[in-house]
């Protein structure tokens, strides 16, 4: 799958938003190519729902421009048809069925699945004839889940869909959210800090800091361009391979380095082992100012790392 | 149909694991000419991964000519890696059994015997034995 190829599904142009002075999210520039799953990272406070409800068209940008399936979100219902999000917590109305809400559905979008809704509940076992309200945390974000797949949408924004849920529940949300999207090919946004979750499920990444983009590009370039060394305790300036380092604790003998390389690290005092996911976020939210780095990918926008596919 | 588990302590990247675990299907015989692979989107949904891995893994098997994807039916199985070596292994294993109780009666440990193998194996390697 070529990057270049494909359009991208959501993209981002010198966007910001800012409430009175301050800026809940500032120069984020990005374009996330079709049939990816994004991971949207950060420090709570970093700018996630705010991009997340730029992309619905419920916030508008205060800078820049945001595009999804290279149209402008807001007052376009011919968009908000193609496009599926569940917020935060799965808000439902509380009093209502699960079966209620599903005919809610069919009234309120041009284009509605009830089947489809009705059969991905049914296989889960969530009963569509209680009120949302007395149902498990799980059911309620499986019927949030599927009534944003019945509107078969192209994109799916999710804002941490999975963070009030029981390891379970989370299994079986993550589950039915990959079994759909090897079904309808869809293209996947998905905020969430459980980074063990994320690197199973994600293809994308993007890390958010301060309300900038700190690190962006697909996972297995990410993780192939960074490494973790171990070694005798060393000033870390200067290794053969090494780009830049985002992050060096040292003992009184020993130096371990996660760095960003652009060729590879043959110094036979030092090991050389891959980094997770989880590593390389964790390195790179720990300092803000890492990702300013001056990176091989020129990037467009200081304090940004950005592996170009 | 095999079906696939995946070890999440483990640094062996997730398509990697998959393609490993095809190969080993193929070597003791598991797997066949013919049989189906499953279906990307069963794989995507029972280990909650993305399709794309389950896709990625697929691609290399069919890269390394072991496996081959027919449109709209699935992905399946052209050649096997057993071997007429299949048809010795059960003999093999059975000797190594009894190695292994033999290293157990004289102290080895699991962590002893797998140092042992691999020291052994690296060595018969460099001597053009094995």
């Amino acid at each position: 799958m070529s990057d270049q190829a494909t359009p991208a599904v959501l993209e981002a142009t010198g966007l910001g938003k800012r409430y009175r002075r301050t800026w809940a999210l500032r120069d984020c520039t990005l374009a996330l190519p079709q049939g990816r799953i994004a991971a949207l990272v950060g420090p709570n406070g970093a700018g996630k729902t705010t991009l997340l409800h730029l992309a619905v068209g419920l916030l508008a940008p205060t800078a820049g421009s945001i595009r999804v399936l290279g149209r402008a979100p807001g007052k376009d219902p011919d968009l908000l048809a193609r496009v599926g999000f569940v917020a935060q917590d799965a808000p439902l109305y509380g009093d209502f069925t699960a079966a209620d809400l599903l005919r809610l559905g069919v009234g309120l979008n041009r284009r509605f699945d009830l089947a489809l809704a009705r059969d991905r509940l049914g296989r889960l076992g969530v009963p569509l004839d209680r009120r949302v309200d007395r149902l498990s945390g799980g059911q309620r974000a499986q019927v949030a889940l599927a009534m944003a797949l019945a509107k078969r949408p192209e994109v799916l924004l999710l804002d941490e869909p999975v963070a009030s849920l029981d390891p379970l529940a989370r299994r079986e949300f993550l589950q039915a959210l990959m079994g759909s999207v090897a079904e309808q090919g869809l293209t996947v946004v998905l905020s969430s800090h459980l980074l063990a979750d994320l690197e199973r499920v994600c293809d994308y990444l993007i890390v958010l800091q301060a309300a900038r983009v700190q690190v962006l590009g697909p996972v297995d370039e990410l993780l192939d361009r960074h490494k973790l060394l171990v070694g005798p305790r060393r000033d870390p300036a200067g290794i053969a391979g090494v780009a830049a380092v985002v992050r060096a604790t040292h003992t009184a003998r020993q130096s371990t380095l996660l760095v960003r390389t652009d060729g590879p690290v043959r110094d036979p005092a030092l090991t050389v082992a891959d980094v997770t996911l989880e590593d390389l976020v964790l390195a790179y939210l720990a300092d803000p100012s890492a990702g300013a780095l001056p990176g091989p990918a020129a990037a467009p926008a200081p304090n940004r790392l950005e592996v170009q596919a | 149909m095999i079906e696939f588990h995946l070890d999440g302590r483990s640094r062996v990247s997730t398509y990697m694991q998959l393609v490993q675990q095809v190969r080993q299907a193929l070597r003791v015989g598991m797997l066949e000419p013919g049989d189906q692979l499953p279906r990307v989107r069963e794989v995507a949904e029972s280990l909650a991964i993305n399709p794309n891995t389950v896709l990625k893994a697929y691609r290399e098997l069919e890269h390394d000519g072991l496996v081959e994807g027919r449109p709209g039916q699935g992905t399946f199985v052209l050649r096997s890696l057993a071997g007429p070596s299949l048809a010795s292994q059960v003999e093999l294993r059975q000797e190594l059994l009894a190695w292994l109780g033999r290293a157990r009666a004289a102290g080895l440990d699991t962590e002893d015997v797998v140092a042992l193998f691999e020291t052994t194996l690296r060595a018969a390697a460099e001597e053009g034995v094995a």
